[in-house]
């Protein structure tokens, strides 16, 4: 299975409809497992249960970061290779991305209550992770704002790169401030490794969470191809001439 | 003056005078047209046969000049029993085809109507659930003009209506202004182009 | 005088609710089609609200000093900046030529607008408060007091940006022009806006009074803001 063979949208369907069931059960399985696993894991000896808050948000933070390299890839895609499924593969992967980092967010701010006293602090990380929502809902709503979708698609895959390029750069710049201004922050994960009874789980879950994105992403696919195609008998059927 | 017979309506404008920009297009302008007539106002480019549609819309004031409209309902002004139909068609391309028409519709206070009904007269019925962006500009046009038909005003003011329109189009307009007439309408179109259908030309601005 | 002419060519009398629902409806349903025109000022909302720590420093207790004057900015500018399309789109497609030659008199119809565009853009700022609250360290009682002063000011906001509106489409020219024209008129309303939230975290003020007075601002807004508009908009005409 090459590239190639995926650039018929029609192939593309006709695959996808038999791998999906697959990766969904997979994805049901992993997560149940380390779920499970997490929730068996031992409290931490300093924040107690609140810890396992930490099995959900970092896969979220995770994929909030990896959607976006996939969507740059697809940009490349778009704008290099002329790939006709890139910038459908981009489009669809936006507001799944934006789902994951808001959910970075909502549990980092849940984590952070207990342990800061405030549901939010400007802490580099979350502050990081909350301007890379901001750049994901700007995408969606330039592929909102533009009806043609290929004519977004450009705009997009510019702008996903610029933000691929930019978000070290706002990374530093928000660490930069961020020490500026308050020397410690007072969540450090700290040099100690990861105790094992932590790392399995949390390493499920990454992959869980992974496979849950690309199952997703794969159905989201599929709806944008058969919204374009609907959009597109729309538009064949406008032209016809009344009877 | 004998004023006009029962039932009938007469549109009129006399010693009308227009100024634009500081710039007088026309001055001196009369015209009149009864019920199931129909003014054609030609002329060259420029020569102000938008601005007299626009006079007589209310959406200019003239700068002399009267118009009135005899014979029709006491409690409205020209404007409101006159529907404008201008180079642009007043469609947003977001909405269906017929969310555009019932809006209208609403706006406008028609009576109750079949969108469907009003849409098939001007060729789009297979159309009435897609969006109006999806429409050709001929195809925009006849939307436009299905709202001529479902608000009933006696008074069209049509701006070089058969733009756009193909030919099948043109014929199909010509039979809705036929109508219009018989029923006792009036009309007053800018135009290039012969309208197909009897008119008294109304030439301003010289020699085209 | 003969009146046949005109039963010929019925003219139901709709009362003029039906047309201004209508208006209202299309108003709305467009704003949330297009491009999510109505969520596209949260967004802006939210981009401001989350800039201002860059600049004054990640200090919890000087952000909640500040918080309602950063909220009340925001929604001041996402409010007026979204506004500058109100009528530019129908005058651009010749709806506002049919919108002036109707019944319904101008002025309702300017009334309509504003109104359906504070329910569409303006109401979801005033639903996005409470998070950005959050972010800038408010309490309970301090967000909800700058979501009820907005609840009151933006109506002022959106009816006294109208006129900046219509003077756009008079002027054929939006963008800069207006919010330079219309962000004056606006002090009145961030001053009392922003009183009133402070008087509930920091004193020495009663929240009535300033309130009261925010709300006079929004009422007598919606007075002058339609007929401005409308005698603009006519004047505009051509």
């Amino acid at each position: 299975m090459t590239l190639i063979d995926l650039a018929n949208p029609t192939r593309f369907l006709a695959l996808t409809a038999r791998v999906l069931p697959w990766l969904a059960a997979a994805t049901i399985i992993l997560l149940t497992i380390g779920l499970y696993q997490s929730a068996s894991a031992p409290d931490d000896y300093q924040q107690g249960a609140t810890v396992k808050i930490m099995f959900i948000h970092v896969p979220n933070a995770w994929l909030s970061m990896f959607v976006w390299g996939v969507m740059s890839i697809a940009s490349l895609g778009t704008l290099v290779w002329r790939h006709p499924l890139a910038d459908v593969a981009a489009k669809a992967a936006a507001p799944i991305g934006a789902a994951f980092t808001f959910l970075a967010l909502l549990t980092g701010s849940l984590w952070g209550r207990p342990m800061w006293g405030t549901y939010w602090e400007w802490d580099a990380r979350l502050t990081s992770v909350l301007i890379l929502f901001l750049m994901y809902l700007g995408l969606m709503a330039l592929w909102r704002a533009v009806d043609d979708p290929s004519r977004a698609a450009r705009a997009a895959a510019v702008l996903t790169l610029v933000g691929a390029i930019n978000l070290p750069i706002i990374k530093f710049s928000v660490d930069w401030w961020n020490t500026l201004h308050q020397p410690a922050s007072v969540m450090r994960m700290g040099g100690s490794a990861l105790d094992k009874s932590f790392l399995i789980p949390l390493l499920v879950m990454a992959v869980a969470f992974t496979l849950l994105f690309v199952t997703l992403h794969l159905a989201a696919m599929r709806n944008e191809i058969l919204r374009r195609r609907v959009r597109s008998l729309q538009m064949t059927q406008a032209s016809q001439k009344a009877a | 003056m004998s004023g006009p017979n029962k039932g009938e309506m007469r549109l009129s404008g006399q010693g009308l005078r227009c100024v634009r920009g500081g710039r007088e297009v026309f001055a001196g302008l009369d015209f009149a047209a009864g019920s199931g007539e129909t003014v054609a106002v030609v002329g060259r480019n420029g020569s102000g046969k938008t601005s007299l549609l626009r006079l007589i819309a209310g959406l200019l004031v003239p700068a002399g000049g009267t118009i009135a409209l005899e014979g029709g309902d006491a409690e409205l002004t020209l404007p409101e029993q006159c529907h404008y139909l201008g180079h642009r068609d007043a469609l947003k391309p977001a909405l269906s085809v017929a969310e555009n028409l019932t809006f209208w519709a609403d706006f406008l206070g028609g009576e109750r109507f079949d969108a469907a009904e009003s849409l098939a007269k001007v060729g789009l019925d297979h159309a009435i659930h897609l969006p109006a962006g999806f429409l050709s500009a001929g195809q925009r046009r006849r939307l436009s003009l299905a709202r001529l038909l479902t608000v009933r005003r006696p008074v069209w003011l049509l701006d070089e209506p058969t733009n756009a329109l193909d030919v099948a189009g043109q014929d199909m307009f010509g039979g809705l202004m036929r109508e219009h007439l018989a029923a006792g309408g009036m009309i007053v179109a800018a135009t290039h182009a012969p309208l197909g259908i009897e008119s008294r030309e109304l030439r301003i601005g010289g020699v085209v | 005088m003969p009146v046949a002419g005109g039963e010929r060519f019925p003219n139901r009398r709709k009362p003029p609710m039906t047309a201004l629902a209508a208006l209202i409806r299309r108003d709305i349903r467009i704003a949330l089609r297009v491009g999510g025109g109505a969520l596209i000022g949260v967004l802006f909302f939210l981009t401001v609200v989350v800039l201002m720590p860059f600049a004054v420093g990640p200090d919890l207790a000087l952000l909640s000093r500040l918080g309602p004057a950063i909220l009340w900015l925001g929604a001041l500018l996402a409010s007026l900046l979204t506004l500058d399309r109100l009528f530019m789109a129908d005058h651009e497609d010749g709806s506002l030529d049919l919108i002036t030659m109707s019944r319904t008199p101008l002025e309702l119809a300017c009334a309509a607008k504003a109104l359906a565009h504070w329910l569409a853009a303006g109401l979801p700022l005033i639903v996005a408060t409470p998070v950005l609250g959050l972010l800038l360290n408010l309490d309970m009682v301090a967000t909800a007091a700058v979501a009820l002063t907005l609840l009151a000011g933006t109506p002022a906001l959106t009816f006294t940006g109208m006129i900046g509106a219509a003077l756009a489409v008079t002027l054929h020219r939006g963008g800069l022009l207006m919010a330079v024209l219309v962000l004056p008129l606006s002090i009145p309303v961030l001053i009392f806006g922003v009183a009133a939230s402070q008087a509930v975290i920091v004193g020495p003020m009663t929240f009535g009074a300033p309130f009261s007075i925010l709300c006079a601002l929004s009422l007598v807004s919606l007075v002058i803001g339609p007929f401005a508009a409308a005698a603009s908009l006519r004047h505009g005409l051509d």
